[in-house]
């Protein structure tokens, strides 16, 4: 694999991850608790979109196939895919969506505080661009697990509950394969060990905040850098390629 | 005797073209007008997220999904001005929420009808909220300050939604056959209603009368639908797109169209509840609003707590 394969590979797959993530949030329009929390859902789905956008389309330009963003996107099949576990999830109830993006949010921060730092002058550009949104995020799915966490007794189960059927899927966020190491040692990407462990520190504190347990699993799901996913991804990608797969010749 | 002269000023005011703020006083009926006129125009740009809302996940490409969601966004901003405008008049939104789940408040019936096919995401940008800003430019001199203020600000990017709408006919109607089929499809189903969303005609409209002697309304449902009329028809002819309306002729004396009767018995029976998704509209409103309660008790709670802790 050269270097030029291992970026398009990483690149390839934080578009899936944005994308995938973003098509989830989307679906909460005209569903939420209230409408300014409909604005916030969805003005973080349209941050992701663009956020997808911006990756597939360097993706498209590291491969040099003339494949485009969109191509990305829409033609390729469920196997093709890449996006970690957790982010193709059906969006559950309100405290499963806060408590997903509280644990990707986190991540997230210190991913791209990390790519924003990358020898790849594009990768860090579009990670610094991110940056920004990610605390917005961050701070947003922070706030709601306070008022979940300490709120009522429902909100409070409601919120244990979500965290103890995500736990399962936080493993994978911070797998790595031959490509990270190659795209390590040239200094486009940084060490997951150390992020996974500020990671853990970040939500085990917040967590223990509002008293909830991390549950005691020895187990993780995984799967997804051999493009292999749960039953979920292949309805998503049905809905979202619909169109552009029933009318092959159409532009739009 | 203290009556008559808030009357007066209240007229006075209304004459000379000076806005009418929150704190003044204004006659029962102006506010309860202005009431049922905010509160159904906000609920019918909530109600208006799920017809569009129903294409986010199936737009056909990332541009067309990131302009959606900005769209719908911003008609869910939208909602929220207008609601703030109509509790300035001293009704909560909890309570308008309230009437419209009991059927007291309405919504615009346009978001009655089904947004069928990607060609319906550009018929209603195209048609629905073109229509929509030719009814809100003429609100922007509405007597009632908070409201004409809203419209301003609603106004700018109504106009970017129709231009939206208007793009991706445009883009369909140079593409393929069947994209071509899909976008005059769209229009056949969209164009009698985008006509009946200016109202009954003005010998048949029930609440006219109060409404321009307040300056509520200062143009009639005819003349806003005759503007909107000869705006969009030459669009249409542009990009090649054919108005269902065979009686549609080009009146040289009044330099305007003539458009061909509007079928008001379907207008009636949408607006009484028969429309093909009014059901739809409300009980996914109610659904969601009800799944929510939890979270806004949780949300309150904590607010509670942290109160109390200080």
């Amino acid at each position: 694999m050269t270097r030029q394969d291992a970026l398009f590979n990483y690149v390839l797959k934080l578009g899936d991850q944005s994308l995938v993530y973003g098509h989830r949030m989307s679906e909460w329009c005209s569903k939420a608790p209230m409408l300014e929390e409909d604005l916030a859902l969805t003005n973080i789905a349209l941050d992701y979109i663009g956020r997808a956008r911006a990756f597939l389309s360097y993706a498209a330009e590291l491969e040099g196939k003339s494949r485009s963003e969109d191509d990305l996107a829409y033609k390729r099949g469920e196997r093709e895919f890449y996006n970690n576990l957790m982010v193709e999830l059906p969006i559950g109830d309100f405290a499963f969506t806060m408590a997903r993006q509280f644990l990707l949010s986190s991540y997230e921060y210190f991913l791209f505080t990390g790519l924003a730092q990358s020898k790849d002058e594009k990768l860090a550009a579009i990670a610094n661009k991110v940056i920004k949104e990610v605390r917005y995020h961050w701070t947003h799915s922070r706030d709601w697990l306070m008022r979940l966490g300490l709120g009522t007794s429902v909100s409070h189960e409601k919120l244990q509950r979500a965290i103890d059927e995500l736990w399962i899927y936080t493993d994978e966020l911070f797998e790595t394969g031959p490509e990270d190491q190659l795209l390590k040692s040239a200094g486009i990407v940084f060490n997951m060990d150390e992020i996974k462990t500020v990671w853990t520190e970040l939500v085990h504190s917040i967590l223990k905040e509002i008293d909830i347990t991390i549950p005691e699993t020895t187990f993780s799901q995984t799967g997804s850098r051999l493009g292999i996913h749960t039953e979920h991804l292949g309805h998503l990608l049905a809905e979202m390629q619909y169109l552009v797969r029933a009318y092959p010749e159409a532009r739009w | 005797m203290d009556v008559l002269i808030a009357g007066t000023s209240f007229q006075d005011k209304i004459d000379h073209d000076i806005n009418i703020e929150p704190k003044d006083v204004m006659p029962d009926e102006y506010r309860t007008h202005l009431i049922r006129q905010i509160s159904q125009h906000a609920h019918s740009e909530v109600i208006g997220m799920q017809p569009e809302g129903n294409w986010i996940t199936r737009a056909p490409s990332l541009r067309a999904k990131q302009i959606l969601l900005a769209k719908i966004q911003d008609e869910g901003g939208h909602g929220l001005y207008l609601y703030s405008a109509a509790e300035t008049l001293g009704i909560s939104r909890d309570e308008m929420i309230r009437q419209l789940h009991e059927g007291k408040a309405r919504y615009s019936n346009i978001f009655n009808y089904p947004a069928l096919t990607w060609a319906d995401i550009g018929a209603i940008g195209w048609l629905v909220d073109g229509a929509a800003i030719v009814n809100q430019v003429s609100l922007q001199k509405t007597s009632y300050g908070p409201y004409a203020r809203a419209m301003v600000r609603i106004c700018k990017e109504e106009s970017f939604h129709q231009r939206q709408g208007y793009e991706i006919m445009a883009h369909m109607m140079d593409g393929t056959a069947d994209q071509k089929q899909m976008a005059q499809d769209a229009v056949n189903r969209w164009w009698w209603p985008a006509l009946m969303m200016f109202g009954p005609h003005d010998s048949d409209s029930p609440h006219s009368g109060a409404a321009f002697r307040w300056k509520i309304k200062n143009k009639s449902n005819d003349e806003l639908r005759r503007k909107f009329i000869d705006k969009t028809v030459p669009q249409a002819e542009v990009i090649g797109l054919r108005i269902p309306d065979p009686d549609l002729k080009w009146n040289e004396m009044k330099q305007s169209y003539d458009h061909g009767k509007i079928n008001w018995e379907e207008f009636r029976q949408v607006i009484n509840g028969n429309g093909p998704c009014n059901r739809q509209r409300m009980q996914h409103h109610v659904k969601y609003h009800e799944e929510g309660r939890w979270v806004r008790e949780a949300a309150e709670a904590y607010k509670n707590r942290l109160k109390q802790s200080n």
